[in-house]
């Protein structure tokens, strides 16, 4: 009794019922595609939001006004010690780039920003999401290249020249889909004029704001029209030498501000925010959430596992009589056991491939916004999981049918 | 059992079949059967021997015994010369596909599978090649008279062909050692005596043929006729002598 006399056989089972047999193949087709489509749905989100963070630069270090009470004891008695003011200044973001003191510090750029901004451009208006008064620097510090037009430049700012470069959301609100028409343009912001130098290349919206629609004018320029001339700054943008140096770049940041505003680390006025340490939380966030959906898909694959087991029991005790005659005649047990788990084999493996089939096509449409993302190794794991399913959920009833006697087969009613 | 004669008395016969001692005991207590009470039966080589009894005397019970499909409550069974007990599992399986043929009281086809491929289906389990395997099936078939119905499911088969079929699968592996229980219950006088003429052949052959029947015509085409009842065997007696230029066909 060789092999593939035993998978004759098998297959003479599996066609004898059909029907039975299809619903069970489903029952693994549904769980294997679901793993694989769940999968891909979490990769694809993974991907997506690290793509969308390495657009916003992967390391950039943003340092910011403690705006909240952080910082001060719980009695409220604080800042006694502070002998300077909490603001963020020009000083500060100079001293910041002492080769000395912060050697992993790149480049700085300064930000004030101001609210309730509006651009009108002849008939067109738009809120403004966004309002940065900069220096050039801050291009580069924040991944911004330019779709149209130029940036501005240093003698802009020195001269305060009212140019400004604005974002592709902007641009589209104000001239249109084509957004190089507004190159050379003049809108107004709060009424105030100003000539586009450029329009910035759009990074695409991670969903919770929109990257492109800002407005970036020169530093002395929100100065003079917005913020009104003082040395305080919203912001600090600071770009580290490397992404393998953002922890140090940061340590050098604190121990330069802290000296400086006579702070410690219990009740520092400022606050650093560090674009890897995003990346990591949404990282650890989508990997979570791919544990979840893959613990979801498992479950299902063992519910259809289950299935197969089921099947085959049922087969195994409806066919006692017939495996009792093969056993009168001359079958061993092996070919027994060999006939019975071929046929759980076949259903779990037909099943795993239309799975695997399934999985593609679901995993072609995007999903909840996100476009999935097949995993090669999900769909070699998933193959080599549907034939453990039919190994291992096929062996005990293929056992029980195989180890009776020929006679308590025979009499099996 | 003081009447029983001495059946070994050929020069060249060795025993095939020795049970010694054998009881074959169902249920328990109060539902306890004794279907076979202390039971010792030889019977040599070349042998064609016919066991009767009434319903339910334990002639089935002893023909699966021999057939090795059941095993003894008590006593040990010899299959040419070795003790069944101490055969594993693949071996006996060995042994039913190569060298036993049996036929059952109620044929047991497989359903839903061709008369040709019931017939055949030993043959696949001794690795005989599928088309050679069709071929020897079909003229099985043909030499019990079924050539003509080789392509029928069991379900479309009448109870006296069913049961040609059961012969022919018993058949096709020219087993040395026949066994058949009431081959000839459902066949009508004229095909039993076909079958009958084809056990004979066999026998001459030097095969070992054991048949379980009702009828008194026959029990008489054996050699030997073993009477049983209640589990015991009362009666045992040699009609004719077997013959002393045998072809040998060793088990
Ligand atoms: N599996 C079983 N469980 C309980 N009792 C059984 C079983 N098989 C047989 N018996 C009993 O054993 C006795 C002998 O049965 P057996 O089938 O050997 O009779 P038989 O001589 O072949 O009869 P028949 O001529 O009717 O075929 C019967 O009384 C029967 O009821
Ligand atoms: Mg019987």
């Amino acid at each position: 009794m060789n092999i593939a006399e035993s998978f004759r056989f098998a297959l003479t089972g599996v066609l004898a019922n059909k029907m039975r047999s299809i619903l069970t193949t489903l029952g693994i087709l549904i769980g294997i595609a679901a793993v694989i489509i769940l999968l891909a749905v979490g990769a694809g989100t993974s991907n997506a939001i690290k793509a969308q963070i390495a657009k916003l630069g992967t390391n950039v270090l943003t340092v910011s006004r403690q705006t909240t009470a952080g910082g001060r004891g719980p009695t409220g008695a604080v800042a006694g010690t502070r002998s300077r003011s909490t603001n963020l200044t020009t000083a500060d973001m100079a001293a910041l780039t002492d080769p000395v003191l912060a050697p992993d510090v790149d480049a700085v750029a300064p930000v004030v920003s101001a609210a309730n901004v509006t651009s009108t451009y002849q008939d067109a208006s738009h809120a403004v999401g966004t309002f940065v008064g900069t220096t050039p620097q801050y291009f580069s510090i924040a991944n911004d290249t330019l779709a149209a037009g130029s940036l501005f430049t240093d003698a802009d700012v020195t001269a305060s020249n009212p140019t400004v470069v604005i974002g592709d959301t902007v641009a589209q609100a104000l001239v249109g889909s084509r957004t190089s028409a507004a190159v050379g343009q003049t809108i107004a912001l709060n009424g105030q004029n100003f000539v586009v130098s450029g329009v910035l290349t759009a990074k695409g919206s991670s969903g919770f704001n929109d990257p492109d629609d800002i407005v970036v004018i020169p530093l002395s320029v929100a100065q003079d029209k917005f913020t009104g001339y003082s040395p305080s700054l919203a912001s600090i943008s600071v770009q580290a030498r490397s992404s393998d140096v953002m922890n140090q770049a940061q340590n050098e940041i604190q121990s330069i501000l802290d000296a400086r505003h006579s702070v410690t680390s219990a009740n520092r006025d400022y606050v650093i925010r560090n674009q890897a340490q995003v990346l990591t939380t949404a990282t650890s966030t989508t990997t979570t959430l791919t544990v979840l959906l893959g613990a979801v898909a498992a479950i299902s694959l063992l519910v259809g596992g289950i299935g197969v087991m089921n099947i085959m029991l049922v087969t195994v005790t409806e066919r006692t009589r017939e495996i009792g005659i093969r056993k009168a005649i001359g079958a061993s047990r092996s070919s027994i056991v060999g006939q019975f788990l071929i046929e759980s084999l076949i259903i779990s493996v037909i099943g795993g491939i239309l799975g695997i089939a399934v999985g593609f096509i679901g995993s072609a449409f995007p999903i909840l916004g996100t476009q999935p993302q097949v995993q090669w190794w999900t769909v070699w794991v998933s193959f080599l999981v549907s034939g453990a399913i039919g190994l291992i959920f096929g062996i005990y009833p293929a056992n029980k049918a195989a180890k009776l006697r020929p006679i308590d087969a025979l009499r099996y009613e | 059992m003081e009447t029983v004669a001495n059946p070994m008395a050929h020069a060249h016969a060795w025993p095939v079949i020795a049970l010694d001692h054998v009881s074959k005991i169902y249920g328990q207590g109060e539902a306890e059967v004794k279907a076979l009470d202390d039971v010792s039966l030889t019977i040599d080589h070349g042998d064609f021997v016919a066991i009767i009894g009434a319903s339910g005397s334990g002639k089935s019970t002893m023909m699966n015994i021999i057939g090795a499909l059941d095993a003894p409550t008590l006593g040990t069974f010899h299959l040419d010369g070795i003790d069944t007990n101490s055969m594993d599992e693949y071996q006996l399986a060995q042994i039913r596909n190569r060298k036993i043929g049996f036929v059952f009281q109620n044929f047991n086809l497989i359903p839903r599978t061709r008369a040709v491929e019931n017939v055949a289906m030993p043959l696949a389990y001794a690795g005989v090649h599928r088309a050679d395997r069709r071929e020897r099936a079909l003229a099985v078939l043909e030499s019990v008279g079924l050539g003509s119905r080789a392509r029928h499911l069991p379900s479309q088969l009448s109870g006296g062909q069913q049961q040609r079929v059961a012969i022919a699968r018993a058949l096709v592996t020219h087993p040395v050692l026949l066994l058949a229980d009431e081959p000839t219950g459902a066949l009508d006088s004229k095909a039993s005596h076909e079958i009958l003429d084809l056990f004979d052949t066999l026998h001459a052959q030097g095969r070992t043929v054991v048949m379980i029947t009702h009828e008194a015509s026959v029990a008489e085409r054996a050699s030997r006729l073993v009477h049983m009842r209640d589990g015991h065997i009362i009666a045992d007696e040699r009609l004719r002598e077997l013959p002393t230029t045998q072809l040998e066909v060793s088990l």
